[in-house]
């Protein structure tokens, strides 16, 4: 293949790939962090210590992480084609990549909150706050560094995952890699998809540790 | 302004029940400082978790300012709204701060009025108010990981009044703290008890604080109140053991040959020279044997140990003469037979015990 045979291709299956990664991690930080949260109050001694809760949740999220991606990513395809109409293309593929990373993402909340100083909840408990309040002003707050740093960890995670879904009807770099670096023997083109995740993977995680960066900085002694 | 009756928290600790706190009653008045002081494990940290129900109590009633907060507390895990809005009216300061990091100085004063509901310029303007305060109003915008220890405590002193309080509760406020920051914070929680006509209940283990700041106090010890009254009153009980652990003064009891007699002076009566006095009218030889001088919620106070020659019954005269001039003395007696020789010996654990 020549470079201008590749280059449509190429940028084709970037922008794939970042539409699938960026709008499942939405999805999974939507849907985890409540998850994640809920892990911590209800568990034993927390704000709204309820066992019932606790364990079924736990159990899912437990059962969620353990299944390969893979097989998740199969087993799917009724639920993926009942929400988005069908299984194939990157739009489609948003939907096992959030349930594959939901679990995942709610476990990195959960130690991240659990983290927080009990002292700060009695302090704002003291003052009468809710627990509401106490999430939003004290468990959020506090715990947003290592929360926006699972949020790097579960976005490269999502884009290994995607490169996966490739071989399963998605689209993106996985797909084309596959599709020409493998079934056509093309190693020149499959080294480039490579690089292009290693650089993708890079950026991301660039940002993730700049933002962490950034407010981490507030709570630290500069003088 | 705060009372408590009968109040008792048994803990279930890997099927054991510990009792930390067992009966207690205590009662702060209306604008005083109230100290509790006692050993680790004594019950102090649940008692003032238990007066604004951070702690559940297992039985008996907390009452401050009038209402019964173990009636609004219910049943469940949850603190309903009732309770919020009367913890809302009781601040507490922390032995470690507890300053949320992600927040500057202001926000963190600003917290519990955001709790409070009150709007956004109300409220910059009533924390830069408890800031001038409490002296740093120019580190309203450094964040709390760039203070010291006792700048962090006053910004949580701050934020404990932001809810203009009625009850300040400290827990352990400056046990974290040099013995020179402790002492500026003590005097920052007397000013705002003169200044606000704040009750301040406090719990400790350094005698110290006892002595600086507060009018009443009282010794915990396995869960109960072993001693509680006025500084002045227990200063002025014989026997009492949070008297001679304020003032612990050394020397040997009561002989055949001699009598031995512990003086309190109090108030204007320690400025009077009663000794020489004592010495010239009865024509006899006094030796002190220990004496401490010192200044209690602003009134000077002392204690001195003093041995006078001869028999018990050969002094009584002169024991009376100290007496007369408005003095407390009580003789030391040997060990043997009993009382006042008991405090002594645990005013030591008391006045030793280091921060946990």
């Amino acid at each position: 293949m020549t470079w201008s045979e590749m280059q449509p291709l190429l940028s084709q299956g970037t922008v794939d790939t970042l539409y699938m990664v960026l709008w499942s991690a939405l999805v999974t930080v939507i849907g985890g962090l409540p998850l994640g949260i809920l892990l911590v109050l209800t568990d034993k001694g927390g704000l709204l210590q309820n066992v019932v809760v606790n364990k079924v949740v736990g159990a899912i999220v437990n059962i969620g992480r353990s299944l390969p991606f893979i097989i998740l990513l199969i087993a799917l395809i009724p639920f993926t084609t009942w929400v988005v109409g069908t299984f194939i293309g990157p739009s489609a593929m948003i939907v096992p990549l959030a349930v594959g990373a939901i679990p995942f993402f709610a476990r990195l909340v959960e130690t991240a909150v659990r983290e927080v100083d009990h002292g700060l909840v009695e302090a704002v408990q003291s003052m009468g706050g809710s627990v509401p309040t106490i999430v939003r002003k004290v468990l959020l707050p506090q715990a947003l560094p290592s929360i926006v740093s699972g949020v790097t960890t579960t976005v490269i995670v999502l884009i290994g995952y995607s490169a996966m879904a490739g071989a399963v009807g998605g689209e993106g770099l996985g797909s084309k890699a596959v599709t020409y670096g493998f079934q056509r023997f093309d190693n020149q083109f499959m080294l480039i998809t490579v690089v292009l995740l290693v650089v993708i993977v890079t950026v991301v995680q660039l940002i993730g540790d700049l933002a962490v960066r950034l407010l981490a900085r507030r709570g630290r002694a500069t003088s | 302004m705060i009372t408590t009756s009968g109040l008792t928290k048994v803990y279930q600790s890997r099927g054991r029940e510990v009792t930390a706190l067992d009966g207690v009653d205590l009662h702060v008045r209306e604008g005083e400082v109230y100290g509790v002081i006692g050993q680790s494990g004594a019950g102090k940290s649940s008692l003032i978790r238990c007066v604004n129900l951070l702690e559940r109590p297992t039985s008996g009633t907390v009452t401050v300012a009038g209402q019964d907060l173990t009636a609004l507390a219910g049943r469940g895990r949850r603190a309903g709204k009732g309770l919020r809005e009367a913890r809302s009216r009781i601040g507490m300061v922390f032995q470690h701060f507890n300053l949320l990091s992600s927040r500057t100085v202001r926000g963190n004063v600003e917290l519990p009025l955001e709790i409070l509901g009150i709007s956004g310029q109300a409220r910059s303007r009533k924390a830069l108010e408890l800031l001038d305060l409490v002296g740093l109003a120019d580190k309203a915008k450094s964040y709390p990981g760039q203070l010291s220890g006792g700048q962090k405590q006053r910004v949580g002193i701050a934020r404990a009044l932001a809810g203009d309080p009625k009850v300040l509760l400290s827990d352990e406020a400056t046990s974290a703290l040099d013995p020179e920051t402790t002492r500026s914070v003590l005097q920052l929680l007397r000013d705002i008890n003169q200044q606000l006509g704040l009750t301040v209940l406090l719990i400790t283990h350094e005698m110290d604080v006892v002595k600086t700041v507060c009018d009443s106090a009282a010794l915990m010890r396995q869960g109960r109140i072993v001693e509680s009254g006025t500084v002045d009153g227990l200063l002025a009980t014989p026997g009492s053991e949070l008297a001679h652990a304020l003032f612990p003064v050394g020397g040997a009891a009561t002989g055949p040959d001699r009598t031995v007699v512990d003086v309190t002076f109090l108030g204007e009566a320690a400025a009077r020279p009663v000794i020489s006095q004592l010495s010239r009218t009865y024509n006899i030889d006094i030796s002190i044997l220990g004496a401490a001088m010192d200044t209690v919620g602003g009134r000077q106070i002392g204690r001195m140990r003093i041995e006078l020659p001869g028999r018990y019954e050969d002094n009584v005269v002169p024991i009376g003469f100290l007496r007369e001039q408005g003095l407390q003395a009580e003789t030391v007696d040997a060990p043997s037979d009993g009382s006042p020789d008991v405090p002594a010996r645990t005013a030591d654990p008391l006045t030793k015990e280091v921060a946990k």
